[in-house]
Formats: C-alpha cells, sequence, structure tokens
C-alpha cells in the first residue's frame, strides 16, 4: 500500500500516442437551466502533467468534480485505462486510484501529520490503532516524495507552513495508490519559495509515473510544471495539446476569447 | 529541483523547511529533543508561548492549596481528613468533566449533564429498593447508565441529524430533566436515600463513604505502579528502538517517578488516621480507584480507538473529517450517548458521596453543569473543539472541588453560598480567556 505507484511503461507509451489514463469524451454537465459544460473532451495521460486553464467561471471546479465523483455528469463518457467507468462518489473515484487535493486541503489543524494522512483511513491492530505501522508508512510516503524537512511528522498541522502543508496533503492523496491526482489550485495562497517546493512535489509525482492535473489562474506556474495544457472557456474546452504548442499569449486568448490568432492548437470537442 | 538543492545541506531535494521560526515553539517538545536537557528546554519554550498543557492548573491546584491553607480558621484547609474529602467531592466533578470532555472535544457543548447525572443517580438509588423485588446493585448501576445513554444519544440525534444547536438541545434537556428528578424524588422537599446497613444498598453507599485497608491501598498502589511503569517503558523503548517519535528515555522515567510521588501521597495522605483516638478512620476511599478506571477507560478511547481520533478530527475539521469518509453524525451521536452514560455514573457517586441521600438540596443540577464545565475547561480542555485530554477534566475537577469546599470553610455566613457560585466562575472566565489568548498566539496547537 505504501509505494507510489509507478507503471514503467505507461509513460512512454502515452508519448508514443497510446490510450490516456484517464479519457472524457462529451462531457455535458448543467445545474437547473445553467448549463456549465458543453461536450468536454479532456486526455490525461500517465507521467505527464496537464494544466487546466481557465478564466473565473469557466467550469474548471465543475470539470474536476465531474472527474472525482462529487458531481455527475448529465451526458458524455469517461474512460478509465481505457474502459469506461461511472464515477457516482468520490468513493468510487477513490476506488480507480483518482484523488483530489483541494484548495482547501481539508486537513484537520489539530491533528498531527499522521494522523491527518490516514484519516478515514486509519490501520487498527487488534481492534486498536496502529500508530507504529502508520507512522511508518507515512514517513516512508514523504521521504519518497522528497519531503524531508518537515521538522517531525508527529507534529500538529497548525505549526506546519503552507507550502508543508500543501506537502501533507498531496502526500496524504497519492498515499493510497492512486493513478491519477488532481491538484485545485496548489500554489494560490503560497510565497515564491513555497510555491517552488509544491511544483517540485508535482514533479516528483509525474516522475513517479503519475497522471497529475493541475488547475491553476497562474500561467507561470501551468508553464513550469505542465506538459500538456488544456483551457476552458464559457464551458467549452477551447484548446489541448503539448505545452509546447502554446505560449502566455496564446493561453490567455482562448481564455478570454475562445480563439488564438496564433498557431492553431487541436481544437478539442470539434474532433470525434 | 534547483532552489531545493541549493538550500539544504545533505543535498535531499524539496527544502519545505521554510516554516517560520516561531513554528519551534509549537512542537511538541518530545518530538524535538534526543536528550533530557533538551526535552525541558523545549518544553520551556512552548509554555513561554502560551502552549503549557497541564501546567496552569497543576499550579493553580497548589495555590488554592497554599492560599486556602492561610485564609481558613484554625489553618484546617490540608488537614488530612479535609484532603480526602476534598478527593471524595472533586472525583463527582472529575467523572462529569470527563464526561463532558469529550462532548467538548467535538465543538459542542452537553448543558444537561448535571439533570441527567441526577436522573441517572436517582434512578440507581430508587432501583436498589424497589417496593418489591429489590434489584441487585450492579444491575440497579447498568440501567442508570443504560438509560441516561439513552436520552443522551436521542439529545445526540437532535443535533447531529436535526442540526439543532447543543446549546439549545441540552438546555431543554437541563430542564426537563431538573424536574423530572424533582417529580421522582417526591417533591420538593423529598429525598431518596440508600441505607448503609442492607448489604445491597450498601454497595452503592460504600462507593464514595468506603475505605480500602491501608495495607491493601499500599499493596494496590505497588502493583499499579509497577505495571503502569513497566507498560510505559517497555512500550518507550520499543518506539525508539523502531526509530519512531518517542520521548527521551529520562524523560519516560520522571512520568514514572511522577506518577508514583502522586500516587504515593494519596495513598500516604489518606491513610492517616482522621478519626478520633476510640474510632479510627483510614483508608483510601474506594471512589478513588473507581475514578481512575473512568479515567483510563477515557484515555483509552479517545487515544487508541478510531471513535477516539474521529471525535478529534470533527472537533479539528468537520469538513475534512466528512471528506475523509468518517460518519460525523454517527461519531457525534455516540459522543452524547457516552457522555450522558458516564454523567450518570457521576450521579450514583454524588449520592454516596452525601452518606447516600438524595435530596433537592443536596443536588443542583445547575451548579453540577457549571463546575462540570469548568473543570473541564480550566483543566485545559478547549472550549472550541479539538484539544484537550481526558486528564485534564481530573486536574480541574480537583481545582474545582478545592475551591468549593475551601469556601464553605470560611465561615462566611451569607456570603458562603454566593461564593461558591462566584469564585468557580471567576476561575472558569479566566480559563476561558486563557483559552482564547493562546488560540490567538502564534498558530499554537495542544497535540492530542
Amino acid at each position: 500500500m505504501t509505494e507510489i505507484n509507478e507503471p514503467a511503461n505507461n509513460a512512454s507509451d502515452v508519448v508514443n500516442g497510446a490510450e490516456p489514463l484517464l479519457k472524457l469524451r462529451g462531457i455535458d454537465k448543467h445545474f437547473g437551466p445553467v448549463q456549465a459544460l458543453y461536450g468536454v473532451d479532456l486526455d490525461l495521460p500517465a507521467g505527464q502533467v496537464t494544466g487546466l486553464c481557465g478564466d473565473n467561471g469557466a467550469g474548471k471546479s465543475v470539470l474536476t468534480r465531474c472527474i472525482a465523483g462529487a458531481h455527475q455528469p448529465d451526458h458524455g463518457q469517461i474512460y478509465f485505462e481505457g474502459h469506461p467507468v461511472h464515477i457516482r462518489s468520490t468513493r468510487d473515484a477513490a476506488a480507480l486510484g483518482i484523488e483530489t487535493v483541494y484548495q482547501d486541503l481539508a486537513l484537520a489543524d489539530n491533528l498531527d501529520i499522521v494522523q491527518n494522512m490516514f484519516l478515514g483511513r486509519e490501520r487498527l491492530r487488534r481492534g486498536l490503532l496502529d500508530e507504529d505501522s502508520m507512522e511508518k508508512t507515512a514517513a516512508e510516503t514523504l521521504s519518497t516524495l522528497r519531503v524531508t524537512t518537515v521538522r517531525s511528522i508527529r507534529q500538529p498541522v497548525a505549526s506546519l507552513s503552507g507550502g508543508q502543508r500543501q506537502a501533507v496533503a498531496v502526500a496524504k492523496a497519492v498515499m493510497w495508490n492512486s493513478k491519477l491526482v488532481l491538484l485545485d489550485e496548489p500554489t494560490a495562497a503560497l510565497g515564491v519559495v513555497q510555491t517552488r517546493m509544491v511544483l517540485d512535489l508535482v514533479k516528483t509525482l509525474r516522475d513517479h509515473g503519475l497522471a497529475v492535473m493541475v488547475i491553476s489562474h497562474n500561467l507561470n506556474d501551468v508553464f513550469e510544471v505542465a506538459d500538456r495544457i488544456a483551457v476552458l472557456q464559457l464551458g467549452r474546452m477551447v484548446a489541448q495539446g503539448p505545452a509546447s504548442g502554446f505560449d502566455r499569449q496564446s493561453v490567455v486568448e482562448y481564455m478570454t476569447t475562445g480563439t488564438s490568432s496564433g498557431r492553431p492548437i487541436e481544437p478539442a470537442g470539434s474532433a470525434q | 529541483m534547483t532552489a531545493g538543492t541549493g538550500e539544504s545541506a545533505e543535498g535531499t531535494a524539496v527544502d519545505l523547511s521554510a516554516a517560520p521560526k516561531a513554528a519551534t515553539a509549537d512542537v511538541p517538545p518530545e518530538l524535538l529533543a534526543q536528550s533530557l536537557r533538551q526535552y525541558l528546554r523545549a518544553w520551556w519554550l512552548q509554555i513561554r508561548s502560551g502552549n503549557s498543557g497541564v501546567l496552569p492548573v497543576v499550579l493553580a491546584i497548589v495555590l488554592v492549596g497554599i492560599v486556602f491553607e492561610i485564609i481558613t480558621p484554625e489553618h484546617a484547609f490540608l488537614r488530612p481528613s479535609n484532603l480526602v474529602y476534598i478527593f471524595g467531592l472533586s472525583t463527582v466533578y472529575m467523572v462529569l468533566a470527563l464526561a463532558e470532555t469529550v462532548v467538548l472535544l467535538l465543538g459542542e457543548i452537553d448543558l444537561s449533564i448535571g439533570a441527567v447525572a441526577l436522573f441517572g443517580g436517582v434512578i440507581a438509588f430508587k432501583l436498589v429498593q424497589q417496593p418489591g423485588q429489590d434489584w441487585p446493585w450492579w444491575a440497579a448501576i447498568l440501567a442508570a447508565l443504560v438509560i441516561c445513554g439513552l436520552v443522551g444519544a436521542l439529545q445526540g440525534t437532535l443535533v447531529a441529524r436535526l442540526r439543532i444547536p447543543s446549546f439549545i438541545v441540552t438546555l431543554s434537556g437541563f430542564l426537563l430533566f431538573s424536574g423530572i428528578i424533582v417529580v421522582i424524588l417526591g417533591g420538593a422537599d423529598g429525598n431518596v436515600s440508600v441505607s448503609s446497613t442492607a448489604p445491597n444498598q450498601r454497595i452503592i453507599y460504600d462507593l464514595v463513604q468506603g475505605l480500602i485497608a491501608p495495607i491493601v491501598g499500599w499493596v494496590v498502589l505497588a502493583v499499579v505502579i509497577v505495571a503502569a511503569g513497566t507498560a510505559m517503558w517497555l512500550r518507550a523503548a520499543a518506539r525508539r528502538r523502531h526509530g519512531l517519535m518517542a520521548p527521551p528515555a529520562g524523560v519516560t522515567a520522571l512520568r514514572i517517578a511522577l506518577v508514583a510521588v502522586v500516587g504515593v501521597a494519596v495513598v500516604a495522605i489518606c491513610n492517616i488516621n482522621r478519626g478520633t483516638l476510640i474510632v479510627s478512620v483510614q483508608g483510601v476511599p474506594w471512589v478513588i480507584p473507581i475514578v481512575l478506571v473512568v479515567l483510563g477507560a477515557w484515555a483509552f478511547l479517545l487515544q487508541r480507538t478510531r471513535f477516539g481520533r474521529y471525535v478529534y478530527a470533527i472537533g479539528g475539521n468537520p469538513e475534512a473529517a466528512r471528506r475523509a469518509g468518517v460518519r460525523n453524525a454517527a461519531i457525534r451521536t455516540w459522543a452524547f450517548a457516552l457522555c450522558s452514560a458516564t454523567a450518570a455514573l457521576g450521579g450514583i457517586l454524588l449520592g454516596s458521596f452525601f452518606f447516600g441521600q438524595y435530596s433537592t438540596n443536596t443536588a443542583d443540577p445547575g451548579q453540577l453543569v457549571l463546575y462540570a464545565v469548568a473543570a473541564a475547561v480550566i483543566g485545559g480542555v478547549s472550549l472550541f473543539g479539538g484539544r484537550g485530554k481526558a486528564v485534564h477534566g481530573i486536574l480541574g475537577g480537583l481545582l474545582i472541588g478545592g475551591i468549593a469546599y475551601g469556601v464553605s470553610l470560611l465561615s462566611l455566613g451569607q456570603l458562603a453560598t454566593p461564593l461558591q457560585y462566584i469564585l468557580p466562575g471567576a476561575v472558569l472566565i479566566g480559563a476561558v480567556l486563557v483559552d482564547v489568548l493562546s488560540r490567538r498566539g502564534a498558530g499554537s496547537v495542544t497535540r492530542v
């Protein structure tokens, strides 16, 4: 249960154009009269970081919640590892290996790092909490992620810095054999140094073969870590492709107008 | 990884050490220290940062002892007979504070605790002396705990499922059961008492009034210290061996020594003859080991089980607990049920403390609530949820018991009754101030 998933071949497969880990096709979602997503397609390959960009209200959160199981799409199909799946709850998502780190991190300040990482999934021995085993596993996970500088994993989360809290939340998410990690605005509340730490952590996840989706307003961060970029505008996926095909200018144009005067990128939504 | 390698000396990759320096003081001392000296220094740092654990309440207990010894007539406060009386009185507040602690940890409050405690006590007292067939003492106690547990479960359900504020639900419970008790007691002047001569009722009478023979007290103490000390030592040693976080050996030894010293002091005080030359009265009251068992059970439940972990998690961040799959409503309901069941035991002890007699004079549910909440908060349990331990209720209960009895010794005449409310009230608001101010301090959090 402890190791970060390392599907050795997947990473290269994706590069060769093989099946992405998660594939969304034609996702529609509306809330009452408000249409939030229009036929969204999205590919999240293993071993790559996908940056999801979009202005406020573009549908980033709704799309994330559809993948995380918090919302169910009205139409459209989700494929996981090539198979069609229905993600009806966060539990379903966790069973597939999809974990979400929300912006508020969902950590209990009064509990220590180990207790937070195992919250809801405590290990028991003869009916009692098995603190020793949990502490060991948590320490191993943190060192796998190269989060080596928390002073003690028995310190309460309240005493951690913003970057350390983010690291604990990410470690909590990837400890469970997860294959896909969704990070919602992971650097929003962080200073320069802390942001750098978290971005390095995202790269470490990718290097371990996980698929990572980073939702961010901050284009600097997106261009720093993303291998692929997807842009939502008013509920439509207006552009998607390798990060090398974008520059800051084009992403901003896609976010605001839905088109770009520059080089055209594989316009998602029109295909299939 | 450029920034990481640049900053960390050993070439470790991601350096998240940008935590502010102030955080040093918030880390529990045993996590940092390798030696006894370092441990004490870290502890001192923590105290100065306003995150001092049980130290303030221990100091307050010492202070109360000294002050009342000076100001009571004939300097009687610290006489063995008075100290044993305070132990007995305090155990009631201790048990109620333990009960209140689990609800406070959730960030809720139970105002019905005094009334429910008396309700449970009256039930048990009635059942052992039915007009028809008497219930055996253990069945009567069990029935009282179960009935009060159901009352608590009902209140907990209203709080957890219907989202009614616990303040309102338990305030209603307080009024409701305050009235029901008067009905059971048979009117405003009614009372119910157990006889110290009937063998079945004698057990209930003896819960607080019964004494353990001095020699037995010493033997039990020795066994407990050796067993607990060995367990503490072996556990800490095993954790150190596996490279897990554990206090240094010196600290473990110090803790064991501290437990032994307190135990010896209590047994020694209780074993001094506090009777007359003709009738000797000596020995540890039964209630002391009983309270220690209740403390052990609650500490075990809160620290070693999933239920306890979830109570802390809900108190710290209910949304995080919910997302982690914790069934918040079920945990809340259980917490209220266990709180009320524990309170029932406190009620039975209260009747036993008043020489087996319940009357509307000795039993004031409002005062009991005040004292129970005050004891827990003074001991170090946060009113805002998520912080506090079982042992805090024990220390707070002793402090409240000491103040309550000290005031009654002062022969203040008309002032005595108001002061029994005013003093604990003043101490409570002081403790809440400390709680609030320490939360404002730089992210300081008591370790759970």
